[in-house]
Order: structure tokens, then sequence, then C-alpha cells
């Protein structure tokens, strides 16, 4: 099976290119025929792969030489392994739902077909970005997957606020692309290729400061794609875009492509102490600083937006810790469930005539209960709390920081749970609860939505419920989860024995030399006392529940009980700290003021520059060549150029006037002039010689 | 050693029938009566389609693996100079010899409803400026190469100054009068290197071959030499400074006349440097390498930023013509394959896709008469055909993967990046600003509500328009998805020159390779390996030239 695979995104493709030639024209509101279909069809055969693989098959598939030039070697190729397995799973599985999703949701809008042939791209680019062997065919749907996301945030083109989102997408993740471009040159500097495997086997070559800071660079390329500080300000905006898209793009898939990426390069993050303490230390920042800014928000879907800033945060400190299984595993727990509340919010939105506020809401359950139910499922796993996904991801996420010693980071993304959880049931409460705040003209058209859209809701519920059991642990102590990917996260992948065993010691002696090995040995020694002996996991596991519920009080007595008067309270005691998070610490404004306004300022400095200075000199040359022909003209030319040839002419018309007297016409007059001639002729030769 | 002056596989002078084809359509046209403007269109266009299809067996019949001119015509032509008329082709100049007729096909049909005044002319003008242009590409005896240089001058001079718009007269003159002002630096070097081949060898010849081959300049007239070949080539590239007529022209300029000018023009500037410049000066190549980078740097990030400013978008498309051809630049002079065939690349992509921008913006011009970015806004609604060969385009400007631009982009920038990483981390932001300044025009012009009722009616693309941007189109994805044939042309070619102007590279590159290959073996027993800094850690003076 793993020879079709390539199979898998040329079905998207496929749609993509019958809707993108004939849905304009012809096939308008039907277009759903052909994308939906595309991706059932991606979806089986997802399937099949990861079941092959489940079965220990993985390969590579080989398609064609694309750039062959000078030392670069670059195939299309695509790399079924564990890791990408795992997200060819989670890619079609929500692509697919979501597609189904968008039939309903789409359904009156204008733009029907343009629609699923940009969302059909987007799994094409998607697919390639998980499915492709090297740097360079990941970059490739890294790129492809922004260029969708920009097209789709800015589907609503006509509104000024989704085209600017689009465009500061684009241009905040270029920046992060020119990171990962740097990267990528620096590991082919080195090692001269960009296949994944090579890289991996040969990554115990690079030196230290090297694989530090191509590891770096990757990372920002990754800050950008993932939303994390500094470049994570485009995400919230996004949301700009339709409501599928964002539960599809910057929820479930395109945004965890950083956390793919870094775990897909675990071998080099390893080599890279350093880098894994800045992975670890950004994503929990970045967890943190946007869980605060989600409680302070009251657009439904930019808490949403936050919280999955926030969540990424998670997954980027697993990943730095060291854990990158669990933070591919918090990627697909979240996936459902954050896909989930998006649909269902969604939903919301349908049913409330695309009004977001959540302080004009309330009691919806009254009128979707399938809605507020399947919302409800999925805010309690991200609030982490048992037996639902999130849980089981975030813990094993917090577990690990924990027991690697990074004491602080595991107390504030605990805390950041703790928020997580208050965000989360603030709005489960505003809006689906309470008292009824809904406007008249808007509650009479309040209704559940149609079955092709709450059937999607549905299933992605029942994963959001049960994707967590793959957490549990086996009989090694280990979970599920993290046995399956451990051929590709912990050591490498060899075809045979022989290249296996010569990769191991590779790996050892180069860890040894660059003292990573020590680190990792210490580290997981620590890790496994710590586990066993002094600090059981359980006990982390109930401070984390235990944050969770309090977030999940303090929100009910706050937005249900009416305890304290929420609005109140923030204005008389917390006033500028809800001010500092309603308006997000004034990033985006400060971004604008330093950055943005300065290079505008500096493209007007360069033009007028252009225009003045260096124009002005090639203008200025010409002016003075001018001028001196000018100059020329009426000056030197009339009195000494033109004068000479004047003065010649002066002279012969002079010389003319004299002589005209001779000219008589009379034969005595010019024998007498002879006569005189000859004369003086003659007597100039008697005194020259004679005398 | 014996100069090897190449073959012909044809066995008949195909170079000069593509040459001068439409030179003899122009003259055919010279007898037609001006009234009929529908056949003088259409003959031209025939002429030009039929020069593109006849310069197609070039690509099947060239011969990949030699380095050697091919279809070579040789004789004597002025004897008492020692000129000689000589063409041939390699892997470089094939490619652009076929874009030049791709182009002016393409040209020629974009014009059919935007010329309405003195039809006849403007055609002639069309086919001569083709032969000059060819002729250019395919000259290799530099007495001729001069001519065709010069030659071509003056019917662009007439497309603007006739055709043009409202400052054409400035534009073309500023045109005219800076281009010659180079060029006659370049004739200076020409006559001095003629004397000096005459000095070493005995020969009077003008001959491309044997001055490569035969002739070492000594390094201190390499030195002006090369001065003078560049400032020739960087008014033409245009390089940083030298690059302020280029936004007049092209503004001024009719769109075809835009679409050459962007197209093949400027590409002789970088052939230039390509033919002439680093073989027969590699000595002073060398040495000014840090000088070229860090004008086309500034030609990089500061064109990008000029385009950011304007108002005009055919003068946004002529500032990014100035940051993309300071990358080509960039890439040329890293000297290494990567670095010289992503440039070559580049410029081909720079001439189909810049070419597409401007026709994007004739077709806009077309309708509404003004190039005015304030003037448009939600045009996508009125109509979205446009919109989407409009997106295409751009998307392939800022190259994005998948479509032609990335492939010349990531080429150059790991040609660069293997040069001196430095270098392409300048580089990287013009493709950051390089997504600002397009994303920001598509915004402003397709994006948002219709603002300017003028807006309403515009038709959509017509047939005529389909079928010049469906080949643009159809190239764009091809050289994205599959470039591999563009640089199988050029491999052997870019090698030798590589070998040529820096014979160095070859030999570093084996002595990495067995480094590499010993660390890869002998991981244990390396002792370089073992405990201190990995053995690919280049020292400063081996920077330069990575390892593979």
């Amino acid at each position: 099976m793993v020879k079709y695979a390539w199979l898998i995104p040329v079905f998207p493709l496929v749609g993509f290119i019958i809707n993108g030639l004939f849905g304009l024209k012809y096939i308008k509101k039907k277009a759903h025929l052909i994308a939906v279909p595309a991706l059932g069809l991606s979806w089986l055969f997802s399937i099949l792969v990861f079941l092959d693989v489940l079965h220990g098959h993985t390969g590579t598939v080989e398609l064609f030489d694309w750039i062959v030039s000078g030392n670069i070697h670059i195939k299309v190729a695509f790399l079924v392994d564990q890791l990408s397995a795992v997200m060819l799973m989670v890619v079609t599985t929500l692509s697919f739902w979501i597609h189904v999703y968008s039939i309903g949701y789409m359904g009156h809008d204008p733009g029907y077909a343009r629609f699923f042939t940009y969302l059909n791209l987007f799994v094409f680019f998607m697919l390639i970005l998980v499915l492709g062997s090297s740097y360079a065919l990941m970059f490739v749907g890294w790129e492809g997957v922004g260029l969708c996301s920009y097209l789709l945030i800015g589907y609503w083109y006509e509104r000024d606020s989704a085209a600017n989102a689009g465009k500061k997408a684009f241009i905040t993740n270029r920046i992060g692309d020119a990171g990962f471009i740097m990267g990528m040159f620096t590991l082919w500097y080195y090692l001269g290729s960009l296949d994944y495997k090579v890289i991996f086997e040969r990554a115990h070559m690079l030196s230290p400061e090297v694989v530090t800071i191509a590891t770096l660079l990757l990372f920002v390329g990754a800050t950008g794609k993932s939303a994390q500080i500094p470049l994570y300000v485009w995400l919230p905006d996004a949301m700009e875009g339709p409501t599928p898209v964002s539960a599809l793009i910057h929820a479930a898939t395109m945004v965890t492509a950083g956390v793919y990426m870094v775990a897909r390069s675990n071998v080099l993050y390893n080599l890279a102490p350093f880098s894994m303490e800045v992975v670890a230390v950004v994503g929990c920042l970045t967890a943190f600083m946007a869980a605060t800014i989600g409680t302070a928000q009251y657009d439904l879907k930019r808490v949403l937006a936050y919280s999955t800033v926030s969540q990424l945060g998670y997954m980027f400190l697993g990943c730095g810790v060291g854990a990158y299984a669990a933070g591919i595993f918090h990627l697909m727990t979240h996936a459902f469930f954050k896909g989930l509340l998006f649909l269902a919010a969604g939903s919301v939105m349908h049913a409330m005539m695309d009004v977001l506020d959540m302080r004009i809401m309330g009691n919806l359950k009254k009128f979707m209960p399938i809605t507020a139910g399947t919302f409800t499922i999925a805010a309690l796993a991200l609030a982490g709390i048992p037996p639902f996904a999130g849980f089981w991801s975030k813990d094993e996420i917090l577990a690990h920081t924990f027991y690697t010693g990074h004491y602080f980071l595991w107390f504030l993304g605990t805390f950041t749970a703790f928020l997580t959880a208050y965000y989360t049931f603030r709005a489960v409460f505003m809006t689906f609860t309470g008292r009824e705040r809904i406007p008249h003209e808007i509650s009479h058209h309040l209704h559940e939505s149609p079955k092709v859209m709450t059937i999607p809701l549905i299933f992605l519920a029942i994963g959001a419920a049960t994707v967590g059991f793959f957490g549990l642990k086996n009989a090694e102590h280990k979970p599920y989860f993290g046995a399956f990917l451990a051929p590709v996260i912990q050591e490498h992948k060899a075809e045979t024995p022989e290249a296996y065993r010569e990769a191991q010691t590779v790996v050892e002696g180069a860890a040894a030399a660059h003292g990573a090995q020590e680190a990792m040995g210490a580290r997981e020694g620590a890790e496994g006392a710590a586990r066993g002996e002094e600090f059981p996991e359980i006990v982390l596991v109930v401070i984390s529940v235990v944050a969770g519920l309090l977030g999940i009080t303090l929100a009910y007595l706050t937005f249900l009980k009416k305890a304290f008067d929420p609005v109140i309270l923030l204005k008389r005691y917390t006033w500028p700290l809800h001010r500092l998070l309603y308006h997000k610490y004034w990033v985006d404004e400060i971004y604008g003021a330093l950055i943005i306004w300065r290079v505008v300022d500096l493209s007007y400095g360069s033009w007028k520059f252009d225009q003045w200075i260096i124009d002005g000199i090639v203008n200025g040359a010409s002016w003075v060549t001018k001028t001196f022909a000018w100059v020329t003209r009426v000056a030197t030319e009339p009195f000494v150029v033109d004068g000479a040839v004047n003065g010649a002419a002066e002279l012969v018309r002079t010389g003319y006037r004299v002589f005209r007297r001779i000219q008589t016409g009379l034969v005595e007059n010019y024998m007498l002039y002879m006569v005189l001639g000859l004369f003086l002729m003659v007597t100039v030769y008697i005194f020259v010689n004679i005398l | 050693m014996q100069p090897n002056f190449g073959t012909n596989v044809f066995g008949f002078p195909i170079l000069s029938l593509i040459t001068y084809l439409p030179l003899a359509g122009a003259l055919f046209l010279l007898f037609v009566n001006k009234e009929k403007v529908k056949f003088i269109k259409y003959f031209a266009f025939a002429v030009a389609l039929v020069d593109f299809f006849i310069s197609i067996p070039l690509w099947f019949a060239f011969d990949r693996t030699t380095w050697h001119f091919q279809f070579v015509e040789r004789f004597s032509w002025i004897k008492a100079l020692g000129v000689e008329y000589y063409f041939g082709v390699d892997g470089i100049s094939l490619l652009l010899l076929l874009l030049t007729t791709f182009l002016t096909a393409i040209a020629v049909l974009s014009s059919f409803n935007y010329i309405q005044e003195r039809d006849k002319e403007y055609y002639i003008a069309m086919l001569v400026l083709e032969t000059g242009m060819l002729g250019v590409f395919a000259s290799l005896d530099l007495f001729l190469f001069y001519v065709f240089w010069e030659v071509m001058l003056v019917p662009m001079y007439f497309l603007i100054g006739i055709w043009g718009y409202e400052r054409r007269l400035y534009a073309a003159i500023k045109f005219f009068l800076y281009t010659l002002f180079g060029s006659l630096f370049m004739l200076i070097a020409i006559i001095s290197m003629y004397f000096l081949y005459h000095h070493t060898t005995g020969e009077w010849s003008f001959n491309y071959v044997k001055w490569v081959y035969n002739m070492h300049i000594p390094g201190g007239l390499q030195f002006w030499l090369f001065l003078a070949f560049f400032l020739s080539f960087a008014i033409k590239v245009p390089l940083f400074p030298f690059h302020t007529w280029l936004p007049d022209a092209h503004v001024e300029a009719p769109t075809a006349g835009s679409v050459i000018l962007a197209g093949v023009l400027l590409k002789m500037g970088t052939y230039g440097f390509v033919r002439f410049s680093l073989p027969l000066f590699s000595e002073a190549t060398r040495y000014f390498i840090p000088f070229i980078a860090l004008l086309s740097i500034i030609a990089i990030i500061y064109g990008a930023l000029c385009a950011l400013a304007q108002e005009d978008m055919k003068k946004l498309v002529a500032y990014s013509s100035v940051s993309h051809m300071g990358l080509v630049m960039l890439a040329m002079f890293a000297l290494n394959p990567m670095g010289l065939q992503g440039s070559i690349l580049q410029m081909i992509n720079h001439g189909v896709s810049t070419g597409a921008l401007f026709l994007i913006v004739g077709i806009i011009y077309e309708r509404r008469h003004t190039r005015l970015i304030r003037e448009f806004g939600g045009l996508s609604k009125v109509v979205p055909v446009f919109a989407t060969f409009f997106m295409i385009t751009m998307l392939s400007s800022i190259g994005l993967p998948g479509l032609n631009g990335f492939i010349g982009e990531f080429t150059c920038l790991a040609g660069v990046f293997k040069y001196n990483w430095r270098y392409a981390a300048f580089a990287v932001t013009g493709v950051i600003l390089g997504a600002g300044y397009m994303l920001w025009l598509y915004q402003r012009t397709m994006f948002g509500r219709i603002t300017n009722e003028k807006n309403i009616g515009i038709a959509d693309m017509n047939l005529r328009e389909w079928i010049y941007m469906t080949p643009l189109v159809i190239s764009f994805i091809w050289i994205g998805i599959y470039p591999k044939p563009i640089f199988n042309i050029m491999k052997v070619t870019v090698d030798h020159l590589v070998e040529q102007v820096n014979p160095d590279y070859f030999k570093q590159k084996a002595q990495h390779e067995a480094k590499l290959k010993k660390a890869l073996f002998y991981p244990a027993k390396s002792p370089d390996f073992a405990g201190g800094p990995s053995p690919l850690k280049m020292s400063e003076g081996e920077k330069s030239h990575g390892l593979d």
C-alpha cells in the first residue's frame, strides 16, 4: 500500500484542477460533488497506508527529479513512516469532515466553487508538506499552505479587514519562511543534501554551533507558520476567513506544520540542547501569553484563535523538552477538539447570522442542543478534564516538562492550564447557558444547523472524547502513541540491520563528542528516577486536573452563578489588566509603529531618493551637457568658433570690396596692372639677388 | 590550445534564418499599403510565430553533452579588418534565443488592439527589433555583436518615442543616450582588445572563441576592460545606481515595448556579463565580486522598497525588475554552478513573469486608460478570469513553490549561500519585500469593494488575451514543476564557464567530497572528528567554496 501513497495528494489536486478550470462557469453549486469525494478517496487511502505502517511497512516513494543543479539534487519523493502516517490520518480525517461540513456552511455563498477549489488545493499542499521526503519538499508544502491560507482568509475579499488579514498572514509567514530557507541552506551547505534520511544520517557531523544555528533558523520558520512569539500576530486576524477554514487551516492542520517540522527534525534538535531550550521557552511563553489574552476577548472565534496559539505553544513546549511524541500527540488531539470547537462556533454563527460577540449570546443550548453538546465535549477536552482527549496529551507534556527539570515552565504550563479551562468555560457559559441576551431580530432566526453540519460535529466529538486513549500506558509503561512513533522519534530508521547499527554507533559517537549525550542521558536518568520514586506522575496529573477544575469553577462562579459581577469587578480592580489583555498587549500597534510603518517610510524615502538624487544625477548630467551646449551656442559660438568663420568671411568681403575696384573690365587697365606687377617683381628680384 | 569553433548539425544556416526572418518580414511590410491594417497585424504575428516555431528544433537538436558552440555559421565578412560573420549558440544563449522568439510572438499579438496609429511602422519596428535581439544572442564575433547591440536600440527608441505615453520623448531619449553612453565604453574596450589580440598573435580578429582561448589579458588591463564592459552591461541590466532609465522607459513604453524591454533587453546586460566579462576577464571578475555583490544587494532591497512606494502599476513592476535583476547578478557572481544556473534560469523566469505582469497591466490599461493603482479596487468581482491570471502571474513573480519563480530564486539563493551566507541573508529580505509589494498591489487593485464607478462595466479577458496569456502560464507551471530539461540544457556550458572563471571551484569541491566521505565511513576513527569541531566546519579561507 505504501507505494500508492503518492495518490493521496493527487486526489485533491485533481479536484482542484477540475474545479479550478470549470468551477466558475459550469460546476458552480455542484463543486462539492468533486471536492468531497476527492477527499474521501484521500482519507480512504490514508487509512490503508496507516494500517500498513501499523504493520511495520514503511518506505519512500520516488516520483521524479525536481531541481538538479550543481550540488543540489532534489527529488519529488514521499516518505511514509510512522510520523507521516499519523499526520496523514490527522490531515485527511479532519479535511474530509470539514469539507462535508462546508457543504452546509457555505451553501449560500456565491463563491461556492472557488471555496472548494482553494480548499482542495490546501489539502494537496498540506499532504505534500506531510509526505515530502526532504526539507525542500516540505518547504513547497509549507509555502503552498501559506498561499491557500492567504486565499482563504481573504476569501471574502470585498471586506477590507479580510483582505488585510490575508496579506498580514502571508507576509508574516514569509518572514518565518526566510528563516526556514536559511536554515535549509545551512543544512545543505554542510551536509550536501536536503533529504531527511541523508541529513539525519550525517547530522552528527555538524559542529554544535552549526546545528544550533540551523535548528534555530528552522524554528524561526515554525514561529511564523505555527503562530508563536514573535510572529503569532497573524493568526487571530486570520479568523476573518470562513469558519471551516479557521477550523481546518488555522486550528487543525496548517498551523501545526511547525510542530511537525520540529518533531521531524528531532535528530537535529537533540544535537542542539540550546535550540531545544529556546523552543521550550518560546512555546511556554506563547502558551501563557495567548491564554491571558484569551480570557479577555468577547469574540467567540478570537477566543478560540488565542486558544489555538496557546495550545500550539504547549506542543512546542513538549518538543522543546524532548517529548516529541507527546507534542505530536497533542497535535492530534488538538486537531480533533479545536477543529470541533471551531465547527461548533461556525454552527453558532450560522444560527446567529454571523454575529460572534458573546455578550449578546446566551442560552443557545435551548435552540441548538447538538452544537451545545459537542462544543462542551470539546471544551472539556481543551480544559484537560479526563477522560477527554486533551487531558492525556497535555498531561504527557507537562509531566515531561517537570521530569526534565523545567520546573518554572511546568508551573507556567500548569497555570496556563488553569487559564485555559477558565476562558474555555467562560465561552461555554456565555454562549450556551445563562440569560438570553440575543437581540430580537436574530432570536427568531435561531435554529439547529442542518444534518450535513451536525454529523461532522458528532463525528469529531466522538474523536475528541476518545483519541486520548492512545495515550494510555502499555506494559512497558510507555504510552501506546509514543511507542508507535518511537522508530522515527528516538532513533534512526534504516533499511538494513547493518546500516541501522552503523547509524546507531554514529549517533552515539557524535552525541558523545558534543556532550549532548550526557545531557540526554542525564535527563533520561533523572526522568526515570523521578518517575519511579520521588515524585509519582499521579501527583502531577492531579495538580493539572485540579487546575483545570479550578478554572471551570471560576468561570462558573463568574458567568453562570454571577457570584460576583465580572464587569464591575474588572472595572473596579483590574481594569488596567483587562485593558491590557483586551487590547492584546498592544502588540499589533507596537509592531505597526516600530516595524511596518518604518518600512513604509523607508520605502517612500528610497523612492524620493531615487527620484531626486540618483535620477537627479542622471538628469543633472544631461542638464550640464545641455547648458554647456547652450553656452556654446550663445557665447562661444558667435565670438570664437563662429567668429573665426565669420571673420574669414569678413576678410574675404573686405578684400572683395578692395579688389572690386580693380576689376574694371578695361583691357588697358589690366595691361597697366600687368606692367606694374612685372615692374614690381623685377624690382624685387633685383633688390634681393643683385644688391 | 586549438580553439574549437563548434559544429552545425543542421548543415544549413538555421541561426541566420531565425535571425533574419523577422527582418525579411519587415522589408516585405514596407511594400504593403498602410491602410491594410488587419493584414499587417496578422502578417507580423505570423512572422513572429513562424520564427518561434523554427527556433524550436534547436531545442531538440541541441547536443547537451558539449559546451562547444553549436549550429555554427562562420565565414569571413570584412577581410581587411579580420571581421568574421560568426553565429553560434551554447546552452546559455540558446535559452535566451528561445525566450526572445517566444516573447516577441506574444508581444506582437498583444499589440493588436493597443496600437491605433501608424500600425505599419509599429510592426516593422517590432520585427526589426527582434532581428536585433536575436543577433545579439547569436553573434560570436565582437564586431558583429556590437553592430547588433546598437541596431537594437533604434527600433526600441522609436517604439517608446512614437507609441509611448505622455513623456515618451524624454523617456526615449534617456533610454537611448544612457545605453549608448555605456556602449561606447564597451566599444573602446573591444577595440583595445582587438589591438591586444593582434599584438599577442599577429592576427587581426574579433572572433570570440579565439579571444577567449588564445589571449591572456594582463591583470591591470583586465581591470579597466572589465570596468568598461561593466558600465555598458550594468546600465542594461540595470544595476543600481544605473537603473533610473528603466522606470521611465517602462512607464512610457507601449505594453509590448515593456514586455520586450523587461523580457529580453534587460537580459542582454546579464547575458553580456556571462558571455564576455566572466570568461574574458576572469581575474578581474573575481576581484570585483564584493563590489558587484554590494551593488546587487542594494538593488535587491532598494528596488523592492521603491516598488513598495509606487502608485503607478507599471512603475511598480519596473522597480520589481530592478530587484529581481539584482538577484540575477548576485547569483551570477557567486561563480559556482548553482549560482550561474540559477541566474540564467532566473533570467528566463523574469522574462516570462515580468513580461506577463506588463501584459496584465496592459490589459487593464486598454480598458481603463489609467495605470494608477488608486483608480482601481474590487476588480475581482468584475473580471474574475483576469483576476485569476493576475494572481498566478503574481505568485510566479514572488516565487511560490510549484511555479517558475521559486526554482530560480531557490537555485540562485543556494548558489549565493554557498559563496557567502551573509549575501544570501540580505538577498532573502528581497523575497519578503517582494511578497509585500506584490500582494499589496493585488489587494489594492483586485480586492475590496468597487469604489470607482468606472470599474463597474469593464470586460473580462477576450479570446486574444487568453491566447497570449495561456502559454505564459503554462511556462510558469512547466518550469515550476519540471525544470530539469532547462537545467540539462545549460549544465555542461555552465560547468565549463565555472572552470574558466573560477578554476579553483572544482578542485575544492573534490577535496571536500573526499573529506566528507572519510568522515561518513569512519566516524569513530576519524581523528579530527572525535572530539573537536566537525571537519565540516569551514575555516575562513575555505568558506567560499563549501562542501557538496
